[in-house]
């Protein structure tokens, strides 16, 4: 409870909601001891008498009734009468809805049509109906808007209800022989209660408007007792002659409900995180980047090289270093694969190359990308936006969440052709068609004209490469683009990627946790671990004789075709959490070589042999090729 | 597509008969005597038997409810006794009035409630977001009928902008121009708070949207930001924003009431008051079912073009 008040008051403006509405309650509630005037007294040669006058502070009303004390009483009225007609609505709405979701089948079948007959009309009219039979007056207003809601609560209730009737507590009450009474009782309102306090938190205000409405309507409360909306109802007449009369009562349901609606939303807010959606950040277009130390511009030969690179993630007060300190160099026409388990930092490091890292919460710290001369970091989104897709692309793994789900591959092929390049239709078409035809899929002109879930994963994934290849990038990053496919169909990806290179001599960086994936198509390759490039070399090398204690162990995790028996030995524990790094070497705990020094300062990582470099102090041996 | 409407189509008349049905159990409810209540309570107990035999009314539930709807299918919905005159002329010289008032409030709430919903989303915690969002709350708040009485009195009574109630002008052409000047106002107090409900949603179906790894793809094309949101999110968030744009419609057609009877629009709603008060039950029966037929009706359209944006849907 006391949480529950901690994160309700976190939220400024349900908080403000909620004085505004205890006040209006405490005076609601103690109006019959305050010392007004008489609601109902008839004084018509006071009439229309102007707020602030002697004995009557807002004034009276068309029969010269105080208005100030017709006000409360109305509000007295008109609160009440909505919370009554909310917890009818939702005690008969839930115990319909929990009835239907408990009993199932044939029950919830002929329940649940009821509700939905009921709730084909539109709601207002129902009201209406229910009020032409039960005659005009407060009584029936509440009943008529109590039954209108009454669907509401009962579809709700019965959807949480068919989502715990199968849980294991439940079965448990079932099989120690409690009655359904009991298990309805026992076990199933506990949990659908908050449910129930958000749904009338957030409907309250609706019926207290809705009655109101009524009684506007002259169908509510009959004089010469009024609530709010008869209030207005009545002064309607006057309203351009004495328009405080009706400002008055009209300003006073606005407060009201809008307190209502500030406390709904801040109880929906704690007690439902599931609707809580739009609290959460939503990432923007580019990722962050807050360096704190200029660097010194060093302009490179290579296509790409990526120096010194940090990307973290600000969550609530923890950061995490998902990159820390990563350098990385792609040249012309080279393969270049980045190999780790998840979360080792690998597509991080991918993502922050084109600056596509969620953000908030991720954010660059540190280091430079340069391409061809120009360091990334530094290109505004408007720059950028002319950088991605043209010059680098990205493929990303599970295709069917990547393409847009409702425009059709021909679409989505021809917006990333035209977002590069003015062509006209038929241009575009033939483009479209070529790509299709480049990534090896038959009949292109009819897949053209299909969306992404009338497509079989294999297929998907090339529409992802097609794409990619739509600007004649000079350089593709392949996030895992064969991890969602089986394996047949990833032999065949990765055949279309060897072939797309050597065609049109385009530069590959893949990031894989895979090392067969590696030796297919890789010249070079990085090895990540917690963050960190643990290794570094040519991937035939690498491959033969890793140096890294990881590396090895990694390897040895892949089975081999024609090894005969071996044994297949998984890594004995976990990575280390990224916010809570160890001082020294990341693997040190898992490794079976480590010793003390390992774990007592940070391992740089130093050059072994030409072209290889290993984050280890006590590397394995490398065998001569 | 044609078999998927007609499938529709064909659903609907289950629930067309359910509300039928509904309508008439209410109405079943009503204490007293119907023949009482025409008559009058001086009426000889001999004229209200000749008027309940002549109504009906002596006959059982079921069979009444029958000879009732089969009246209804052949276009014979009564006699209404407060007007003298036939239900089915009387609801249909009013509900064309609704209907402009209803169907341009309906327009207006999903245009602007869209909008301001992928605006805000689209500048999340930013200033824009901050003020649409007070916005929405103030209108989903208040009362459509205050509002309308404010708005008379500010834009009608003081600045003379709009004529203050009515339809037509009571003298003068009764064309587009007058038509559009007495609609103003009713039209936009209807659609205040439907456009805070369809704001508030399209916001969260936005957020929820583009946090989507396909937002993502978008993005590495290279697309302008004004692409991502207006054309990858927005037609994703659709989805889940147009059933929410058929309930509103519900909300519009019926809360037109309230609009109706402040502007002295002379639309169904009002009918059904005036006949409330006058307790001319069939007026008020036959008002019902029509306009909850023709919202049924328009949900099948809303089921439509949601088939048409989602190909997922199997049609």
């Amino acid at each position: 409870m006391t949480r529950f008040m901690a994160l309700f008051a976190r939220s400024q403006l349900a908080f403000i909601g909620l004085i505004i509405l205890s006040l209006i309650l405490i005076l609601a509630i103690l109006t019959p001891w305050l010392p007004l005037n008489d609601p109902n007294v008839i004084d018509t040669s006071n009439r229309f008498k102007r707020p602030f006058s002697e004995d009557s502070i807002l004034g009276t009303d068309h029969l010269g009734r105080d208005l100030l004390s017709r006000l409360l009483w109305g509000t007295r009225l008109s609160i009440a009468v909505g919370l009554c007609a909310a917890i009818i609505a939702a005690f008969i709405g839930s115990a319909i809805g929990v009835i239907a979701g408990f009993y199932g089948g044939h029950t919830d079948n002929i329940i649940m049509r009821g509700v939905d007959m009921l709730m084909a009309f539109p709601y207002i009219l129902l009201a209406l109906a229910i009020v032409a039979a039960l005659g005009p007056g407060l009584m029936n207003a509440l009943i008529a808007v109590a039954i209108v809601n009454i669907p509401f609560f009962a579809r709700n209730i019965r959807g949480v209800t068919l989502g715990i009737v199968h849980r294991e507590f439940v079965d448990a009450a079932r099989l120690s022989g409690m009655s359904n009474a009991k298990i309805i009782i026992n076990e199933i309102l506990p949990n659908v209660f908050p449910v129930i306090v958000v749904a009338m938190s957030t409907t309250v205000g609706w019926m207290i408007l809705e009655t109101a409405g009524l009684s506007f309507l002259g169908l509510g409360s009959q004089p010469p007792q009024a609530d709010l909306g008869s209030m207005l109802g009545e002064a309607r007449a006057a309203i351009i002659t004495s328009p405080y009369t009706s400002v008055v009562p009209g300003v006073m349901i606005l407060i009201i409900v809008m307190a209502i609606n500030l406390v709904g939303d801040g109880i929906r807010d704690v007690l439902d995180p599931r609707l809580k959606s739009g609290a959460l950040s939503t990432p923007r277009s580019t990722t962050e980047v807050a360096k704190n130390k200029s660097d010194a511009g060093l302009k490179t030969q290579t296509l790409l090289s990526i120096n010194g690179l940090k990307t973290e993630f600000r969550i609530g007060n923890r950061i995490l270093k998902a990159v820390n300190d990563v350098s990385l160099t792609v040249d012309k026409g080279q393969c270049v694969g980045i190999i780790g388990e998840s979360g080792s930092g690998k597509s991080v490091t991918a993502l922050s190359i084109m600056r596509l890292v969620s953000s908030p919460p991720g954010i660059i710290t540190d280091g430079s990308i340069d391409f061809k001369g120009d360091d990334l970091l530094k290109l505004s989104s408007e720059d950028l936006r002319d950088f991605r897709g043209k010059k680098v692309s990205y493929v990303f793994q599970d295709p069917l969440s990547t393409l847009h789900p409702l425009y059709t591959v021909g679409q989505q092929l021809s917006e990333a052709i035209q977002s590069h390049n003015h062509v006209g239709k038929l241009e575009k078409h033939k483009k479209a068609l070529e790509l299709l035809q480049a990534v090896r899929i038959s009949n292109p002109e009819k897949r053209l004209n299909s969306y992404p879930h009338e497509l079989s994963g294999g297929m998907r994934q090339r529409i992802g490469i097609a794409m990619a290849l739509a600007n004649d990038p000079d350089i593709i990053i392949a996030d895992e683009p064969t991890t969602a496919l089986d394996v047949t169909v990833q032999a065949q990806i990765l055949k279309l990627f060897q072939d797309l290179r050597r065609e049109k001599g385009l530069a590959l960086v893949f990031i894989t946790h895979d090392f067969g994936v590696i030796s297919q198509i890789c010249d070079k390759v990085a090895v990540m671990y917690a963050g960190k490039v643990v290794e570094t070399g040519p991937a035939a090398e690498i491959l033969k004789s890793p140096a890294h204690p990881y590396t090895a162990r990694l390897k040895s995790c892949v089975p081999e075709l024609g090894q005969g028996k071996r044994n297949l030995i998984a890594i004995p524990g976990f990575p280390p959490m990224i916010d809570n790094m160890p001082s020294g070497c990341a693997f040190a705990s898992r490794c079976g070589k480590a010793e003390q020094n390992c774990q007592s300062a940070m391992v740089d990582i130093k050059k072994i042999g030409q072209e290889r470099a290993v984050r280890c102090l006590f590397p394995e041996e490398i065998k001569a090729g | 597509m044609i078999a998927y409407i007609i499938k529709r189509l064909l659903s609907a008349i289950p629930v067309l008969l359910g509300i039928s049905v509904i309508v008439f159990i209410i109405m079943a409810l009503i204490p007293g005597d119907p023949a009482t209540a025409i008559l009058g309570s001086f009426a000889t107990p001999e004229n209200v038997e000749k008027l309940n035999r002549d109504l009906g009314l002596d006959k059982p539930m079921i069979q009444r409810y029958f000879i009732w709807l089969g009246n209804m299918l052949q276009g014979d919905f009564g006699r209404s006794f407060s007007l003298n005159k036939d239900v089915l002329d009387e609801i249909s010289e009013r509900f064309g009035a609704t209907l402009v008032l209803a169907g341009v409030s309906f327009v207006l709430c999903s245009i602007l409630g869209v909008v301001a919903g992928a605006l805000s989303a689209s500048r999340q915690f930013g200033i824009t977001d901050k003020l649409i969002t007070l916005s929405v709350l103030i209108g989903i708040s208040i009362p459509s009928f205050f509002l309308g009485m404010m708005m008379i009195l500010f834009f009608s009574v003081q600045l003379r902008w709009f004529p203050v109630s009515g339809m037509w002008p009571i003298y003068g052409a009764r064309d587009l121009s007058a038509l559009l000047s007495h609609l103003f106002l009713p039209a936009v107090a209807l659609s205040v708070v439907a456009t805070g409900v369809i704001a508030r949603l399209s916001r969260s179906a936005m957020l929820e949207v583009l946090r989507q790894d396909f937002i993502r793809t978008a993005r590495a094309k290279g697309l302008s930001e004004a692409r991502v949101i207006w054309r990858h999110a927005l037609k994703a968030a659709m989805v889940s924003v147009i059933p929410v744009l058929g309930v509103q419609a519900g909300f519009v057609l019926s809360g037109a009431v309230y609009i109706e009877m402040v502007f002295q629009w002379p639309g169904v709603g009002r009918m059904l008051v005036e006949a409330i008060l006058k307790r001319d039950i069939l007026l008020v029966q036959g008002g019902v079912v029509f306009v909850a037929a023709c919202y049924v009706m328009f949900n099948i359209v809303v089921d439509i073009i949601q088939s048409l944006l989602d190909p997922r849907i199997k049609t």
